[in-house]
């Protein structure tokens, strides 16, 4: 297990005039690590923040020792955009080939990575012909190429199957067992449960930190969700 | 700097073309059907002879900056620029890949062209006639760094193609074709001296007029030395950290 492969302190972002990340500050370690929010709350900043693609106003964040985005950095931190970032017009393959080629990874990783989003079957076919999901199983694939110390996955199951989204975060599981931390991002709160350990996040801040059950215990509710709600409501009042 | 990373992002360009049929066919036909248009237009005159090594060079600068300039805004927007430089790729690496990707392309377009122009139509060209095809080569890596360079401020790819008229069309208007250059208003005389186009326009008008080669490798200097600075602004805006 990696021992707080992330550190941020005092995180301050702005973007287009209005704070996005305020004075935030927390450590992420090995294992499932979920961030949950509504959309707009700061997560896909927060994650660009940690590859090292965010302009920051202030505050700092390493990763395994170093300033983020830094190029030791690069080849070991698989990052996956909201929007699926492959180039629709090349196929499944032709995609996994080329950016394994910029990572300098052989061609065995893009058979090793198509069969962990299990692609198998639409190897050779056009990403832009590819349904939604597909696409961003694509996209994920590529994060997995290089086999990253740490993955930092932005809404990696959002509009997938419920069959194909279980299969996701048992993978998600097997990558943290063999070391790697993992950074998971969800608007879905019934998400929440399938991580090790969560952060739920609201208007730039992060409003709890622990385990699905340290979190729910706390608030005294059932649900995450019901955790999320009475942790505002308390906080408001 | 890496050449593995340069050539795998070639590669990629390249495959992505062959892919789109219809544009690989556009990039090496139509230069070829202009042209003709043109020697058709003229026949029995010898406004051709003028006009034609100006079309050489004119051809593929525009294409490659069209192509580059939308090709490279979708890379920006689509989130896969943000993904390669989140990546170990040098900012280098993707310019001249892109660089290398459409200089093979304009290698085959102006074979073709100059193959139709030398060959059929009868353009008569004094100087060496491979050395109007590294011309156009070159002038084609121009087109390709100053596409990568506008790209960075047009946020949708109707704004990248207006670009087009704002960048090239001055550049067309005084390289020579209409207004021999030292015809031109003092002031524009200028402004033509400091554009690269006029540089390989005059080339390739030179190669069609003598033998001699030196002031066509001295213009080939300029027009590649403004091809590298464009590489180098391109670069300057290719930033790892956006807002």
């Amino acid at each position: 297990m990696v021992k707080n492969a992330v550190e941020i302190h005092d995180l301050h972002v702005v973007r287009g005039g209005r704070t996005v990340l305020e004075h935030l500050g927390v450590s992420i370690g090995g294992g499932v690590t979920g961030l949950l929010g509504p959309s707009g709350c700061g997560k896909s900043t927060l994650m660009r923040c940690l590859v090292g693609v965010q302009q920051v106003e202030a505050g700092s964040v390493t990763v395994f020792g170093e300033d983020a985005g830094s190029p030791g950095l690069r080849a070991r931190v698989g990052y996956v955009t909201q929007a699926a970032s492959v180039y629709d017009d090349l196929s499944v393959d032709e995609n996994l080939r080329f950016f394994a080629r910029v990572l300098g990874v052989g061609r065995e990783h893009v058979d090793r990575v198509v069969d962990a989003v299990d692609l198998g079957d639409h190897r050779g076919q056009v990403v832009g012909r590819l349904s939604g999901g597909q696409r961003s199983r694509a996209s994920l694939a590529v994060a997995l190429l290089g086999e990253p110390d740490l993955l930092v996955l932005d809404e990696p199951t959002v509009g997938l199957d419920p069959v194909l989204r279980e299969d996701l975060w048992a993978l998600f599981h097997r990558l943290a067992e063999r070391g790697a931390a993992v950074f998971v991002s969800s608007h879905v709160m019934d998400e929440a449960e399938r991580c090790d350990r969560l952060l739920l996040m609201r208007e730039g801040r992060i409003i709890a930190d622990g385990t699905p059950g340290e979190i729910k215990e706390k608030a005294g509710a059932e649900t995450v969700e019901g955790a999320f709600l009475a942790i505002v409501r308390r906080d408001a009042a | 700097m890496t050449p593995t990373t340069t050539l795998a992002v070639s590669g990629r360009v390249l495959t992505q073309i062959r892919r789109d049929r219809r544009t690989l066919a556009m990039l090496l036909v139509l230069p070829c059907l202009l042209i003709t248009l043109l020697w058709w237009m003229f026949e029995d005159t010898p406004v051709f002879d003028e006009v034609g090594p100006a079309l050489l060079a004119m051809f593929p600068f525009i294409v490659m900056f069209l192509v580059t300039s939308v090709t490279t805004l979708r890379e920006r927007s689509g989130g896969t620029l943000e993904r390669l430089l989140a990546m170990p790729m040098g900012k280098l690496d993707f310019l001249l890949g892109y660089g290398v990707a459409f200089g093979v392309i304009a290698a085959v377009q102006s074979v073709l062209a100059v193959a139709l122009s030398v060959g059929l139509l009868g353009l008569d060209v004094q100087g060496p006639v491979w050395l109007l095809t590294v011309v156009a080569i070159v002038d084609a890596v121009l087109g390709t760094a100053l596409g990568l360079f506008v790209s960075a401020f047009a946020q949708t790819e109707f704004q990248a193609v207006q670009f087009m008229p704002a960048i090239v069309i001055p550049q067309i208007l005084l390289c020579g074709l209409f207004v021999p250059r030292d015809q031109l208003p003092t002031v524009l005389e200028w402004v033509s001296n400091v554009l690269p186009l006029s540089y390989a326009v005059d080339a390739m008008q030179t190669l069609t007029r003598t033998a001699e080669t030196g002031d066509v490798w001295r213009d080939l200097a300029v027009v590649a030395g403004y091809a590298v600075a464009g590489l180098v602004l391109g670069a300057a805006t290719l930033r790892r950290r956006t807002p």
